[in-house]
């Protein structure tokens, strides 16, 4: 498909105009912060900010002493985080369609819980991650897991909400239609209110996306979990004064991992609307 | 519209949060004491209910209190350690706010720009939509280190890049979703950019807006704990809450969530108050007589 | 006779470029004398709307001379020489209805005392005194298009633009506003292009009106309504009335007709 090719490119050229950018801001604040000599907010030297290039060289060099590359040390790292992002991604779009589906169908459920469900969000749920950690240990749970629940806690509310609103979207006289039909609750949410309420959870898919990424790194933290992206950002924080470019060069791996993972939804979603258009058509 | 301007349709959190506010308070029938029991009674039975199953299991099953403490000994912690986990959180509440200011105002000012330059609007919103996707968060140990770990600035920094981007994303929105017959009116009054700015493009902004600060200040305030975890004080919140875990004192953590919740909850509804002090005229405080 | 409001000279709009490139209007000639009611009609795409948008110069013309009150569109529009009311009010949800007759008093920078008083007469024109405190969405569709012809009257344009004021309103509510707007004419002496698709408010209201066909849109016919200036109930039921909407009926059919065998 030519559309799918020119989104692609489209993306690409964001994604390269995003480092650009970046690298003209960071070099020519260096360099204009170094002639004037100013120090504030932060002082342009190289182990404060280090040049861009050797930012960038730092990712093809040993990450130890006779290892395999930083970049192949960080990808795994990164792969590993993301395995525990899209674990608690598809447990918490699973629960949270389960809760979309439950609150459309019972207005006692929803009253009931959905209050609960905000409230969730409006308080920093993060905190619990340590517990998580913990209850997982006690079920004998692998600790990887126990991050991807905390990734999914981060994940189910959008698209709760989501499915909720696009499940009641379609028009009254849409509903009244199947009603005439005498279709079952089941026809109908399948044959109706699903696919209208799929333009909805692909918008919750993408922020849910990202903030299971954010859920699965700071899940890490407090597991004390080795081999993410997590630990790894913790470690090279405190070896900063000796190595900067390696904090550097893992937030750089961060950033594109977050933004691989919702390239990846934002794709599915164009796939399913040209899946549907052909069928329109 | 343009093709660019279409990305501004893009995703963000604040759709989330607004279409849920969309779906539930607008009724725009008044509310009466009986019709505010039969909607708040059922979440009321549901957290009596919650709380004593959980008090009652964690008795029956002797569940020991580093697995799931019991509501009595959160609420036992919560008022012995009062002084304790109230001053974590002013602490920690001081990086949230400070950040939530720095952010949402460079969010603005940018807000404006892009309204105002159709170019600079057309560079800068396909960034602010692929950055959106990154895990700020992972900035932490990098502020840390360039503002010291234990200046609260190294806090609010991050916290200000997290609360920026929904915020900007969502008030230039506002401002270019205009009601083309509006600005047609403004054109046949002569009426200059600015003008246009102030008295149409502003007011229809709030909104918008406004349910970008509901969620920046719920942001706010899991992005201060996210950088504390990253390492600083240990007189924060984060870092209390990690602390205690670690010496499975749990009940103790629980009491600092709560702390953390209670302080979301009240940031989140000053935003309210001021949305509705700003706004009075806007459809979901609407009341028909 | 003084000169005419308006004066069109082989007024043409091109809109796009290339293949997306459609022809809105071609060839038109038009004079508006001053105090003149003209309802401009046709089908939809006839360029009727844009007709009123190039008087008002919110678009450009791309061939032929346009003069409105004397002057280049665009010097009348910076001038204020017209109000302007759309088939939505658009009225601000946010000022008060007082304040939403204020807003082009307050952009023309009217003293801070004057604009008060000048917007209550407007209300008691449109005969809404005492709803200055009310806000719009508290207003119905008729009251919300009325608080509009106030708010255009307000600064006293010389011309008033009116595109389908009343193409949302229900038929009882239109017959009421229509009666209104002939009595605001007649009280303030303003000239009124007015845009619509119904034939009997078109030859209700007007002193002539303009039939237009589409494709492109141009003039097909101009029929002056001969009907006593002062109309009422009883107008709409005169012989006279009859017969000219049968005219303008007609005059809307040939039109179709020969656009469709070019």
């Amino acid at each position: 498909m030519g559309g799918a090719n020119r989104r692609v490119a489209r993306a690409g050229i964001s994604i390269l105009a995003v480092i650009v950018v970046f690298v003209l801001l960071w070099e020519g604040y260096k360099l204009i912060w170094t002639a004037m000599g100013w120090e504030n907010p932060v002082r342009p030297d190289n182990r404060t900010m280090p040049h861009t290039w050797d930012i960038f060289l730092a990712l093809f060099q040993p990450a130890q002493r006779n290892g395999p590359p930083f970049i192949l040390v960080e990808l795994r790292a990164a792969l590993m985080t993301l395995r525990e992002a899209f674990v608690g991604f598809l447990i918490g779009g699973a629960v949270g369609f389960g809760l979309g589906v439950l609150f459309v169908r019972s207005t006692i459920s929803e009253r009931a819980f959905m209050p609960y469900v905000v409230a969730s969000q409006t308080v920093p749920i993060i905190a619990i991650a340590p517990m998580v950690v913990v209850w997982g240990g006690r079920a004998n749970l692998p600790q990887w897991l126990s991050v991807s629940l905390i990734a999914a806690y981060l994940t189910f509310f959008p698209v709760a909400i989501n499915t909720l609103r696009g499940l009641r979207s379609p028009h009254p006289t849409s509903m009244e239609l199947m009603r005439s039909y005498a279709s079952t609750p089941s026809e109908v949410l399948w044959k109706l209110q699903v696919p209208a309420a799929m333009p909805y959870i692909f918008t919750a898919l993408k922020v849910s996306a990202a903030a299971s990424v954010i859920g699965a790194i700071v899940g890490e933290l407090p597991a004390g979990l080795r081999g993410g992206l997590g630990r790894d950002l913790l470690q090279f924080s405190q070896q900063f004064t000796a190595a900067p470019e390696k904090l550097f060069a893992a937030v750089l791996i961060a950033g594109l991992a977050g933004i691989a993972f919702v390239g990846l939804i934002t794709a599915l979603e164009h796939r399913w609307i040209g899946a549907n258009r052909r069928l329109a058509a | 519209m343009t093709e660019r301007d279409d990305q501004i349709q893009e995703t963000s959190i604040t759709d989330v949060f607004a279409s849920f506010e969309g779906d539930v308070p607008a009724s725009g029938r008044r509310s009466t004491p009986a019709r505010l029991v039969r909607r708040y009674l059922p979440a009321v039975f549901a957290f009596l209910a919650v709380l004593l199953v959980w008090e009652g299991l964690t008795r029956l099953f002797g569940v020991e209190s580093f697995v799931l403490s019991k509501p009595s000994e959160i609420l036992n912690s919560f008022s012995e350690t009062s002084g304790l986990i109230w001053g974590a959180g002013m602490r920690t509440l001081f990086e949230a706010a400070g950040g939530f200011v720095i952010g949402t105002s460079l969010a603005v000012a940018t807000s404006l720009a892009a309204a105002h330059w159709v170019g600079f609007r057309q560079g800068v919103l396909p960034l602010a939509i692929v950055l959106n996707a990154t895990p700020i968060a992972a900035l932490a140990p990098i502020f840390n280190n360039w503002f010291g770990l234990t200046n609260p600035f190294s806090k609010m920094a991050v916290v200000a890049v997290v609360v920026y981007f929904p915020v900007m994303i969502n008030t230039t929105r506002g401002l270019l979703e205009v009601d083309p017959a509006e600005l047609e009116l403004m054109r046949s009054l002569a009426a200059s950019p600015s003008e246009v700015t102030r008295r149409i493009r502003i007011p229809r902004a709030l909104p918008y807006f406004f349910s970008s600060l509901k969620v920046a200040s719920v942001l706010s305030l899991i992005a201060a704990i996210i950088a504390e975890y990253f390492g600083g004080p240990q007189d924060v919140l984060g870092q209390y809450i990690v602390n205690r875990a670690q010496l499975f004192q749990f009940p103790d953590a629980w009491a600092a969530i709560l702390v953390a919740s209670i302080l979301g909850v009240v940031f989140y509804l000053l935003i309210l108050a001021a949305e509705r002090w700003l706004m009075p005229w806007h459809v979901s405080f609407r009341t028909s007589e | 006779m003084s000169a005419p409001v308006v004066e069109a000279r082989g007024l043409g709009k091109v809109f796009g470029t290339g293949e997306a490139e459609t022809e809105a209007l071609r060839g038109i000639d038009l004079e508006i004398a001053e105090g003149d009611f003209v309802s401009l009609i046709g089908p939809s795409g006839c360029g009727k709307s844009t007709l009123l948008r190039l008087i008002g110069d919110l678009v450009s013309p791309t061939t032929g001379t346009l003069v409105v009150n004397g002057k280049e569109p665009r010097q009348s529009r910076l001038d204020r020489d017209y109000g302007i009311v759309f088939q939505s009010a658009t009225l601000l949800d946010w000022r008060s209805v007082q304040k939403n007759v204020e807003l082009p008093l307050e952009i023309m920078d009217f003293p801070d005392a004057e604009r008060p008083t000048r917007a209550r007469e407007m209300l008691d024109l449109v005969q809404l005194t005492g709803f200055g405190d009310h806000h719009p969405w508290q207003l119905s569709g008729g009251m919300q298009q009325r608080v509009a012809i106030a708010r255009a009257l307000a600064f006293r344009p010389a011309l008033l633009l009116m595109d389908e004021p009343f193409g949302a309103l229900d038929e009882m509510t239109r017959e009421a506003m229509q009666q209104e707007v002939l009595r605001v004419w007649g009280e303030t002496g303003t000239s009124v292009v007015f845009v619509t698709h119904s034939i009997p408010e078109a030859v209700f209201l007007s002193t002539r009106v303009v039939v237009m066909s589409p494709r492109p849109g141009r003039i097909s016919d101009e029929i002056v309504v001969d009907l006593p200036p002062k109309r009422d109930l009883d107008t709409r039921e005169d012989p006279r009335y009859f017969e000219l909407v049968i005219e303008v009926r007609e005059a809307l059919r040939r039109g179709e007709s020969g656009s469709s065998g070019s």
